[in-house]
């Protein structure tokens, strides 16, 4: 078997099932943990626990800059690496067709240039937010070995999208192999690591909102 | 015709000028990305060339490879390179049958210990002794390891000698491998394709009439010259992938308006071949110019790249068995260990 064959056919079935279980195997854990019920009355005026919870989870996605500017570079940064992320994944012809293939269902693609400068953009955000983390001392007291592999994995296969695009690695084959077996390292990694903020984010955010609302947080 | 005629003495008897002749190997070191300075020195090493014996073996083939090279447009020069050759022995287009047929294979391989050049068009079948495929009572195994024995040169022809081709395929029932695994270190030159586009078989054979040498060749023994550069990278209809314009169905709008095929299961960006550029029928069209994708047919395992309709990225394995099974395993495991916390923690509450 020739490594695109391996890549496209058990690597990428075997990465599939470790990201299936561990994604579920943690939020089966954090929803099925009881919780100490909150025996205290809610306060005046407060919203239904899922309204608050739900507004939350929006809320916190529109940037705040705190008065002094010090989050500017992590809030702007963050987003732009972001929203990078989702036009490549999203936005890239044969992605589209990874998904199609898949789900079953697909969408118009974006214009190779677009995805192309948002490569290159996202390829310099993550390399800024690295160049922070290490260069702020705060930051990097409280990094661990997640924060860092974390990054590689979300790097490597924008990195070696790139080579292929741009043919840096030739044969075609050798390098699309490489950039799916990115991905896959990409997908084993992300339930174990910080990665996993992909799901737990909208949990803790709505938890939040709706304990803050529910003891009258003015949010 | 003697042997000891040059291939300029036989082009004059065919009446081909001296002229066309320096046109026609212009051509060839064009389409061989040889310098342009090169094409005289190609001319004149042709012309000096004498008639070369080629021994041709067809194993587990369908001889569409055969078919292809005996019907490439003509008449042309090419036709004149088949026709210096000295094929002596050549299943479909040999007089001889028979032990007739194998002596003048055996004749040939003595009279040009050396110097002969073996083509091969199919896979050998290796599994329970290489019995699925006998030519004279002898296995294709056998009959390669003596051919090649004293040849200059193996030439593989197709992508089933090259790299396996069909016979290769899942599950691959005759154990068929390509000749690349059975020639040890013989010089090897893989021509594939299903089949092989004629000029990238004459342009390999002319060089070496010409220069006397292989051609160069990429890390699978293929001609650098005919299969350096991918059919994508070739493509009229690159322009379209680049600006996300895909033909979504044979006969949808897209496809009408030439579109890229991509999404319909394009495999050019993988396929190293020269379809593209020399194209067929003396250059008239191609696959992708004739509306279909490319199957990357000159490409290791195209047999079983997931569907010759399924776009590239698409994946190859079933994946919602292992995705609901997994997700069943990490959802029972999660509630499970969720569910002893929550009775270990009621236990210590109990007891402090
Ligand atoms: S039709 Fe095929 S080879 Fe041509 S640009 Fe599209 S994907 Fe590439």
């Amino acid at each position: 078997m020739d490594l695109l064959s391996f890549a496209r056919g058990p690597a990428l079935q075997f990465a599939i099932g470790v990201f299936c279980f561990g994604v579920t195997w943690r939020l089966a854990i954090l929803l099925f943990t009881p919780q100490a019920r909150d025996l205290t009355p809610a306060r005046k005026g407060a919203l239904p626990s899922p309204i608050a919870g739900g507004r939350e989870v929006f809320r916190r996605m529109w940037p705040e800059i705190h008065p002094t500017g010090s989050n500017m570079f992590t809030t702007i940064n963050g987003y732009v690496f972001h929203l990078g992320l989702a036009v490549i994944v999203f936005g890239f012809a044969p992605h589209i067709q990874l998904i199609k293939s898949i789900f079953g269902t697909a969408w118009p693609s974006l214009p190779n240039f677009v995805i192309h400068i948002a490569g290159g953009v996202t390829i310099a955000s993550l390399i800024a937010a690295l160049v922070k983390r290490l260069t702020s001392p705060v930051l990097r007291l409280i990094s661990t070995l997640d924060d860092y592999i974390s990054w590689a994995v979300t790097i490597a296969p924008l990195i070696t999208g790139y080579m292929l695009v741009g043919r840096l690695i030739q044969p075609y084959n050798t390098a699309l192999a490489v950039h799916i077996l990115s991905f896959v390292v990409l997908l084993i990694w992300l339930p174990f690591g910080k990665l996993m903020h992909a799901f737990i984010v909208f949990i803790s955010r709505a938890r939040t909102g709706a304990y803050l609302n529910h003891r009258g947080a003015q949010l | 015709m003697t042997k000891d005629r040059t291939l300029g003495e036989h082009m004059s008897r065919r009446g081909i000028s001296r002229r066309a002749f320096g046109k026609y190997c212009a051509y060839l070191a064009s389409t061989m990305a040889l310098s342009p300075k090169m094409a005289p020195a190609m001319a004149q090493g042709l012309a000096a060339a004498r008639r070369q014996a080629v021994i041709w073996l067809s194993f587990q083939e369908c001889t569409g490879c055969t078919e292809s090279f005996t019907r490439s447009y003509s008449p042309t020069l090419e036709d004149l390179i088949f026709d210096f050759i000295s094929l002596d022995y050549h299943h479909t287009l040999q007089a001889a049958s028979g032990e007739a047929a194998e002596l003048a294979r055996e004749q040939s391989m003595e009279e040009n210990k050396g110097k002969y050049i073996v083509v091969v068009d199919g896979s050998v079948p290796t599994k329970d002794g290489g019995v699925y495929s006998m030519i004279a009572g002898h296995t294709n195994v056998d009959i390669l390891a003596s051919t090649i024995e004293n040849a200059f040169a193996v030439v593989a022809v197709g992508t089933c000698a090259a790299f396996g081709g069909l016979p290769y395929a899942k599950p691959n029932p005759t154990g068929a491998v390509a000749i690349s695994e059975l020639v040890g270190n013989k010089p090897l030159i893989n021509i594939p394709g299903c089949p092989p586009v004629p000029e990238a078989m004459t342009g390999t054979i002319a060089h070496i009439l010409a220069f006397g040498s292989l051609p160069e060749l990429d890390d699978k023994h293929r001609p650098l010259a005919f299969f350096g550069e991918s059919i994508h990278d070739r493509c009229y209809r690159r322009s379209f992938y680049e600006r996300g314009l895909f033909a979504k169905s044979f006969d949808d709008e897209g496809a009408r308006k030439g579109w890229c095929l991509y999404e319909v299961g394009c495999k050019g960006p993988i396929a190293y071949n020269t379809c593209a550029t020399t194209k067929w029928n003396g250059g008239t069209s191609f696959p992708i110019q004739s509306g279909h994708t490319c199957f990357a047919c000159g490409s290791p395992n195209f047999w079983d790249q997931g569907g010759f309709y399924k776009s590239l990225p698409s994946r190859t394995s079933s994946i919602g068995t292992v995705a609901g099974a997994t997700a069943a395993a990490g959802v029972a495991l999660g509630a499970g260990a969720a569910l002893i916390a929550a009775n270990r923690k009621k236990q210590y509450s109990k007891e402090t």
